[in-house]
C-alpha cells in the first residue's frame, strides 16, 4: 500500500497504462491511507469512497481497452472551495452549513473528464482567508512535518492547508487548490510540496467559492514539478461561463519541461531582501542562484521598486472584493439562517453567527474602504499602486525570462503561534502577494530543509501566460535539490474513533473524515 | 488614525453583521492597526497612474442575447433554508 501512495502521478500513469496496477488498487490504497492519518492531520473534511471506487472502475474499464484518458485512475483531493455536484461544499465556513451544490466547478469537471478519481474534500481557511488553516470552521489541519525531535503541531500553511497536508502525507497524489495572495504557494513551501498559481485567467473561476475576484486563481498542489505540469494542463481551459477566463491556447506543459534552460535569464529582485530576513532563507536563495548558474542560466539583478507596497494594497483590494462577494450570504438562498426580530435582524444574526472572526474582520475592512468618502482614498489608491506593481514586472521582464525569490519568510510555524495577531499573519504572504496583484504565474518548489528539519521553498515568477518557463525553471530547482523527502509518518492508524460526522465548529478531538457518496 | 466604536458599529451595520460589545472593542483595535498599516500607500506618488481595472488586455467576450438555461426552479431553491412552492421565504417586510 505504502508503495502505491508514494508514486508520483507521472509514474502511476505509466504503471496504470502498462497494467502493472489498477485504478481500484490505487484508489483503495489512498482511502486506507486517509483512514489511517486523518484523525491526526484533519486534512480531509469528508471522503467520497463510493464515488471514488466508481470512478476508478470506469477508469479501469477504459484502461483495459487501451483507451485511457490523460489522468485515468489518478486519485485527487479537492479543496472545499470548489463546488462539487451533490457533495457538501462549505469553504470551511459555518455560513454555508450543509450546502450541496447542484453543479460542478469547471476545474474539477475538467479533472473528472480527464479520468481523475475524487477522494473527497479538503480543509482550508474559511473562505480562503488565512495563512495557517486555523480559521477553518472544521478545526485546523495539521502539517505532517514536525521539527526534529519535537511533537509540537505545526500549521500546514494556508489557505490551501488541507490540500498541501494531504499531498505531503501521501493521502492524495495531487489536489486542487486556489491562490488569492499566496494560498497555493505558501502551504506548498510549508509542506515540501510543489504549488503553482497560474496566470489570472488560465483556469476558470466558475464554481469556485469567490473570495476576491480579481485575484483568485485555481492551481494544483503536487509532489513534483512534472506532476504540477500534468495537473495544470488538465485544470486549465477557456470557459465561456467565466468571462475573465482566457482563450489563450493551453500548451502541453509537460512537454515544455524538456526545453533547454541554458541561456534562460533569471532575475533576482533586490527588494525581496526584506528587513529581518533570516540567514537561512538568504542562504537558500543564494543556493538557488548557484543552481541556476550551474544549469547554464544567466543571473541578472533586477529592481521591483513597489514590492513593499503590494501587501498593504492587497489588504485593501482583497477585503473590498470579499465584502462584495460575501454579501450573498444572507440566510435566504442557501446555507445558515438565524432568525432575528425582522429581516435586517435575520441578516445580522445569520452573518454574525455564520462568519468566523477573520472573515468578519475582512468584510468590515472592505466595507469601510468602499464606504462613502473613502473609496478614492483607499480602493482607487490601491488599484493605482497595483498598476505600478504590474509595471515593475513588465519592465523587469524586458530583461529577464523569470524571477527567483524565496517562497516564504520562514518555515512552518506552530499552531496558535500567530493566530492572535492579524498583521503578523498577513506578513506570511510578503513574497507571494505581488504575483496575484500583477496577475502573473508563480510556482513554489521545495529547495531545502531548515536547521530544524522543516521544508523550505523557492519561488519562480513568470510572464503572463508563460507557465512553461515557470515550470521549466521550477524543474531546475527540483533537479538540483531533489524532490522533498516524505515526512516521517508519526500519525498511527486510526484509533477506534467515533463514526460521527464532524459539524462545523463541533468537537475537539480527532475525528475521521465523514463519508459521503 | 483611530477607529472609534461608532465607526465600527456603522460599518458593521452597513455589512449587516451584528457585533457584540466585546467584538466591537477588539475590532476597533484591529481595524485601527490595519488601516494605519495601509496608510504607507500615501508615500507612493500615483498622480499620473490609472487604476488597474482588468488583469489582462482582453476584450470582454460577447454572446448572443438569448436564453441559454432555465426550468430549474427545483435546483435553485434546493439549498434554501425556507421555501414554499419554489419561492424563497423571508421574514415579513411589509405591514
Amino acid at each position: 500500500m505504502g508503495e502505491l501512495t508514494g508514486l508520483t502521478i507521472a509514474d502511476a500513469r505509466d504503471r496504470l497504462r502498462n497494467k502493472d496496477i489498477t485504478a481500484r488498487e490505487l484508489t483503495e490504497a489512498h482511502l486506507a491511507a486517509i483512514d489511517g492519518a486523518n484523525a491526526a492531520l484533519n486534512a480531509f473534511l469528508l471522503t467520497t469512497p463510493d464515488k471514488a471506487l466508481g470512478m476508478a472502475a470506469a477508469a479501469d474499464a477504459r484502461l483495459a481497452k487501451g483507451e485511457g484518458l490523460p489522468l485515468d485512475g489518478i486519485p485527487l483531493g479537492v479543496k472545499d472551495l470548489f463546488c462539487t455536484a451533490g457533495v457538501r461544499t462549505t469553504a470551511c465556513s459555518r455560513i454555508l452549513d450543509d450546502f450541496h451544490p447542484v453543479y460542478e466547478s469547471t476545474v474539477t469537471q475538467n479533472l473528472w473528464d480527464a479520468g481523475a478519481v475524487m477522494l473527497g474534500k479538503l480543509n482550508m481557511d474559511e473562505f480562503a482567508m488565512g495563512s495557517s488553516n486555523e480559521t477553518s470552521a472544521f478545526r485546523p489541519c495539521v502539517n505532517p512535518w514536525r521539527q526534529d525531535g519535537s511533537d509540537k503541531p505545526l500549521v500546514p500553511g494556508g489557505s490551501s492547508g488541507g490540500s498541501a497536508s494531504a499531498v505531503a502525507a501521501r493521502l492524495a497524489m495531487g489536489a486542487t487548490a486556489s491562490d488569492t495572495g499566496g494560498s497555493i504557494r505558501q502551504p506548498a513551501a510549508f509542506t515540501g510540496t510543489v504549488g503553482i498559481k497560474p496566470t489570472y485567467g488560465r483556469c476558470s473561476r466558475w464554481g469556485m467559492v469567490a473570495f476576491a475576484s480579481s485575484l483568485d486563481q485555481a492551481g494544483p498542489i503536487t509532489r513534483t514539478v512534472r506532476d504540477a505540469a500534468i495537473l495544470l494542463g488538465q485544470m486549465a481551459s477557456h470557459d465561456p461561463k467565466d468571462s475573465t477566463s482566457s482563450d489563450a491556447a493551453v500548451p502541453d506543459f509537460e512537454a515544455g519541461l524538456g526545453h533547454k534552460v541554458k541561456g534562460l535569464r533569471i532575475g533576482i529582485p533586490e527588494e525581496y531582501r526584506v528587513d529581518g530576513m533570516s540567514a537561512e532563507i538568504e542562504a537558500l536563495w543564494q543556493q538557488g542562484i548557484a543552481w541556476f548558474r550551474a544549469a547554464g542560466a544567466e543571473i541578472k539583478d533586477i529592481s521591483l521598486p513597489h514590492t513593499k507596497y503590494a501587501l498593504p494594497a492587497y489588504y485593501i483590494v482583497a477585503p473590498a472584493e470579499a465584502s462584495s462577494n460575501l454579501a450573498r450570504y444572507d440566510g435566504v438562498r442557501y446555507g445558515l439562517r438565524v432568525n432575528g426580530r425582522d429581516i435586517t435582524g435575520m441578516y445580522e444574526e445569520t452573518r454574525s453567527q455564520g462568519f468566523g472572526a477573520e472573515v468578519k474582520r475582512r468584510i468590515l475592512i472592505g466595507t469601510y474602504v468602499l464606504s462613502a468618502g473613502y473609496y478614492d482614498a483607499y480602493y482607487t489608491k490601491a488599484q493605482k499602486v497595483r498598476t505600478l506593481i504590474r509595471r515593475d514586472f513588465d519592465a523587469a521582464f524586458r530583461d529577464v525570462d523569470a524571477v527567483l525569490t524565496p517562497a516564504t519568510p520562514s518555515p512552518a510555524f506552530g499552531v496558535g503561534e500567530k493566530s492572535g495577531d492579524p498583521l503578523q499573519m498577513y506578513l506570511n504572504d510578503i513574497f507571494t502577494v505581488t504575483v496575484n496583484m500583477a496577475g502573473l504565474p508563480g510556482i513554489a518548489v521545495p529547495a531545502g530543509m531548515s536547521a530544524t528539519g522543516l521544508p523550505l521553498g523557492l519561488q519562480i515568477i513568470g510572464r503572463p501566460f508563460d507557465e512553461e518557463t515557470v515550470l521549466r525553471a521550477g524543474q531546475v530547482i527540483e533537479d538540483a535539490a531533489g524532490p522533498a523527502p516524505a515526512p516521517q509518518a508519526w500519525w498511527g492508524p486510526a484509533k477506534a474513533a467515533a463514526k460521527k460526522s464532524p459539524k462545523p465548529g463541533a468537537g475537539k478531538g480527532g475525528q475521521p473524515a465523514r463519508k459521503s457518496s | 488614525m483611530q477607529v472609534d466604536e461608532a465607526t465600527v458599529r456603522h460599518v458593521a451595520r452597513l455589512a449587516r453583521i451584528k457585533v457584540s460589545g466585546q467584538e466591537a472593542a477588539s475590532l476597533q483595535r484591529e481595524l485601527t492597526a490595519i488601516l494605519n498599516w495601509v496608510e504607507q500607500l500615501g508615500a507612493v506618488d500615483t498622480s499620473a497612474v490609472e487604476p488597474m481595472t482588468r488583469m489582462a488586455d482582453i476584450e470582454l467576450p460577447r454572446r448572443p442575447d438569448t436564453v441559454t438555461t432555465g426550468e430549474m426552479a427545483e435546483a435553485i431553491v434546493k439549498n434554501a433554508p425556507l421555501t414554499e412552492a419554489h419561492f424563497f421565504l423571508v421574514p415579513k417586510v411589509v405591514e
